[in-house]
């Protein structure tokens, strides 16, 4: 029986614990100075929207991790000595590993900005970063929100919901077009603006101006504009939080780097979720961070299987991701690059252009989906992809695909007609079968009238 | 956790407060003059006070209602839920819920009370049934009211879910037309009080000999179908379409206390208790009453058949104290009572001897689930914290597993509020239902 220590309570690290739990019998510690327990990164903004309260944010009741002899630790990990295998902890004690797991996740960006680090100036990341954030947007006239991204939507969410006006900067053309097509990207741009968030694209931020007391009063853009708040929220990405691997000869770069297998460096040191660079040779780009929940997570649960003895290559597998944009629900399964080469696409829109459903192929077959709006099966997706599947079969079978609730509206047709619009092939929608026929009853009845 | 409890301003549109405002003022006067009355002063024109009082109190309600279309865009905006008195068992939530419970036991035990209120609905009683009105009528038209308004609030509150939109119009069309219109309207033509969307054993009359002999022996034809219809749809309908649809059948669509809790009842879902004990008293609890109804409904046959030999008055007893109990006591005081303080399916969950019925049908022998879509799930808790009857939904979601309980009503609330678009209502092949 090994004591595997893991640095950082996030969804990868408890997600490793929880395994190894699950595989064998070793002593599991988890250290943590954020929370004593795991909660919901992503749930975060709706503690603050009022949705939920922070203790709806925890996925497991409190007795839970002594149940499963998960020890947990709520103190800060500082250094690492790895030939004596010991973590020193901010209170001074010192705790002993047999393998190490580095879960510290990330830091939010700052990029050098005049002023980013005055009082009501912040990023948005931990369960104190928020806490900051409740107390600097306490009865303020405007808020700032840099970047636009999935967090900056979010900060602009949040503190919309409190009613509190916002400007958005976005350094692009038009919001998060180097993940979103063009046509994606404009729907947003509209629904951003719809909601009543002062959107500026193309727009940067060049100077945050302090007042007597040293905290934001105004900023400044490259446009020469200024906008006067009380709160700035400092949203352009986020990077590896590596401090702790300083003088403890692991290697880092952007991140701490791990191999397929996810081993660092150093013999029985791990390192996972976002604070990971995973290094693969015969990829491009040659190392890649991956700050996604889901990735956290399956990462946790290949290390885990390495450690309980069988050494187990990470794979992603078929891409999948998932967000929201204020009131516009967003599923991506597959790539779906933002500007096409050779690949074609079948983009659709709803009149209400609030929705919209794209299906990217090749010649060959099906390679991404990106929903907005519309709610897509996983599982049928990933199926289609994997199996080489013809565009014209897809859309045949569209129907499997809808995830939307029931009496929704259906696009499937519309599809269809897109696409032999587009080439003059003729495409026939095959029907699941429902129950006793009520469908096809209901649109029989509906033809007769 | 240390959120600060904030007061959020609420700058809406001028026109629309305006609006708001003027449907409380009407609210708060429509009530002022039904409850004055209870004291007998508008004697003289009893139909103009009657229907002018609530009238204004209900029109009122709706235009306070309305404007809330034009709050924001359509989607789910639980924004200061957590922060407001009524809605997070503050202050107002428990005011709120020992008048409710006040008025519940006034109700059961001490309608005199109520006298004055009961007799100012006289005339709409007169009017639809020809007899003078009683507590019950009373408060069957209260109930209606409360679902008719509060309806149209959860229609808006979640105009971008056809799902939504159509369960509600269903438990409000079944509540004013089979629970409050057709029974009355029964007992003007002289025939039995009854309602056609109440089954064993949630209304017990339908199984019981005694209340099936007396309705048998009714002249006409009508009672006779009743007593057919209450038998064959115990018996065998409800099973049928629990298995082909859910629970959510009638929970969520049909019946008149499922009605209440949905529309009355939507803004205090997140009080239920999610943890792991609660689930263990209610299984407890829920199938304890459905053990006590089925034996006593056992019992009274038996006595029957042998003449009333077998337990002599015993069995009288036995159905009086279940009335008492389960009827009275937790169907309406605790039931609708702590609504502000523990949701609004604390009878459902813990009490409803139908639903666990419903709910073992559903367990195991049901086409329905609530699917998980893939790995989409961020455990973030909106739908365990959101769910009504207290389930973990997020525990199967995370696993990536469907979810199939007993308890669930299918409201479809978790699958609404899921930022992620995880979660469906479905019904499907019973094989691999649970596996995902």
């Amino acid at each position: 029986m090994n004591h595997i220590v893991i640095i950082g309570n996030g969804i990868a690290g408890i997600t490793a614990a929880r395994h190894i739990r699950k595989l064998s019998n070793h002593r599991i510690t988890v250290i943590s100075g954020e929370t004593p327990y795991f909660f919901s990164r992503p749930a975060l903004m709706y503690a603050f929207m009022g949705h939920l309260k922070f203790e709806h944010t925890k996925p497991y009741e409190d007795w839970f991790w002594a149940k499963n002899r998960i020890e947990l630790v709520q103190d800060y990990a500082l250094t690492i000595d790895t030939v004596l295998k010991h973590v020193y902890l901010q209170s001074g004690n010192v705790v002993q590993y047999d393998i190490l797991i580095l879960a510290t996740g990330s830091l939010p960006n700052k990029l050098g900005w005049i002023g980013q680090d005055l009082g009501g100036v912040q990023g948005l990341y931990s369960k104190q970063d928020l806490d900051l954030m409740t107390v600097n947007t306490r009865d303020i006239s405007r808020g700032v929100v840099v970047g636009g991204g999935l967090i900056g939507i979010e900060v602009a969410e949040m503190l919309h919901s409190r009613k509190i006006p916002v400007t958005m900067l976005v350094r692009e053309t038009s919001y998060w077009n180097s993940v979103l097509p063009l046509e994606e990207s404009l729907l947003i741009n509209r629904h951003i603006r719809h909601q009543g968030i002062d959107l500026h694209l193309e727009t940067e931020l060049t100077e945050i101006l302090p007042d007597v007391h040293n905290r934001v009063r105004a900023v400044r853009t490259n446009k020469g504009d200024e906008f006067t708040c009380e709160f700035v929220s400092l949203t352009a990405g986020v990077h590896p939080n590596i401090e702790i691997t300083h003088k403890s000869g692991i290697a880092t770069e952007r991140g701490i780097l791990v191999n397929e297998y996810l081993e660092t460096s150093t013999p029985n040191v791990y390192a996972i979720g976002d604070c990971a660079e995973i290094v693969s040779e015969d990829s491009t780009p040659k190392s890649r961070v991956e700050q996604l929940w889901y990735t956290g997570e399956m990462q946790g649960e290949t290390v885990a299987r390495s450690i309980c003895g069988e050494r187990t290559k990470y794979e992603r597998g078929i891409l999948f991701n998932s967000a929201k944009f204020f009131d516009i629900e967003y599923q991506t399964y597959g790539s779906v690059p933002a500007r096409h080469a050779d690949e074609k696409s079948l983009y659709w829109e709803h009149p209400d252009r609030r929705r919209s459903i794209r299906i990217v192929y090749t010649s060959e077959q099906v390679i991404g989906f990106n929903l907005l709006g519309i709610r897509y099966r996983h599982e049928i997706c990933k199926q289609w992809i994997a199996e080489h599947r013809s565009i014209e079969y897809v859309l045949e079978h569209l129907d499997q695909a809808n995830f939307d609730p029931e009496f929704f509206e259906r696009f499937e047709q519309e599809m269809i007609v897109l696409f032999e619009k587009q080439t003059g092939k003729k495409i026939h929608l095959r029907k699941q079968r429902s129950f006793f026929g009520f469908k096809k009853f209901l649109g029989n009845v509906r033809a007769s009238v | 956790m240390n959120l600060i409890q904030i007061e959020i301003p609420q700058p809406t549109h001028p026109k629309e407060s305006i609006m708001k405002k003027i449907g409380l003022a009407m609210f708060a006067l429509g009530m002022l003059v039904f409850l004055s009355g209870a004291t007998g002063a508008f004697e003289n024109i009893k139909l103009f006070y009657c229907l002018g009082s609530l009238g204004l109190a209900a029109l009122g309600g709706v235009l306070f209602i309305l404007p809330s279309r034009n709050d924001g865009l359509p989607g789910i905006k639980n924004n200061g839920v957590m922060f407001r008195a009524i809605s997070n068992r503050g202050a107002l939530a428990w005011m709120t819920s020992v008048f409710l419970t006040g008025f519940y036991i006034l109700l059961y035990w001490y309608p005199e009370y109520l006298k004055g209120l009961i007799t100012s609905t006289d005339v709409i009683s007169f009017g639809m049934t020809g007899k003078a009105a009683t507590q019950w009528f009373l408060y069957g038209t209260i109930y209606t009211l409360a679902i008719l308004v509060m309806g149209m609030k959860m229609i808006i509150k979640y105009r971008h879910s056809r799902y939504q939109i159509v369960r509600t119009i269903s438990v409000m069309f079944f509540q004013l037309v089979f629970a409050y219109l057709i029974p009355h309207i029964l007992e003007a033509f002289q025939q039995p009080e009854y309602y056609f969307t109440y089954f064993w054993p949630l209304k017990t009359s339908v199984l019981f000999p005694n209340d099936l002999q007396w309705l048998k022996s009714q002249p006409g034809a009508l009672p006779q179908f009743m007593v057919f219809w209450g038998v064959i749809m115990s018996i065998i309908g409800v099973p049928i379409l629990t298995y082909f649809f859910g629970k959510r059948w009638y929970c969520s669509y049909v019946c008149g206390c499922g009605g209440l809790a949905e529309t009355l009842g939507d803004p205090y879902r997140q009080n239920s208790d999610k943890s792991l004990k609660s689930w263990k008293v209610e299984r407890w609890m829920v199938h304890s009453v459905l053990v006590f109804i089925t034996v006593t409904t056992g019992l009274l046959w038996a006595n029957s058949i042998y003449g009333g030999e077998l337990l002599g008055s015993a069995s009288m007893y036995f159905s009086r104290w279940y009335g008492f109990l389960i009827g009275a006591a937790f169907s309406g005081v605790i039931g609708v009572g702590f609504y502000p303080i523990m949701g609004a399916r604390v009878w459902c969950r813990f009490g409803c001897p139908q639903a666990a019925i419903l709910g073992i049908f559903q367990k195991y022998f049901s086409r329905f689930r609530i699917t998980t879509n893939g790995s989409q799930c961020i455990s973030c808790g909106n739908c365990s914290t959101y769910c009504e009857m207290g389930i973990d939904v997020r525990a199967y979601a995370q696993r990536g597993e469907n979810i199939v309980r007993a308890s669930c009503v299918g409201c479809g609330v978790c699958s609404s509020v899921c930022p992620r678009g995880v979660l469906n209502l479905e019904n499907g092949p019973v094989r691999g239902r649970v596996s995902t």
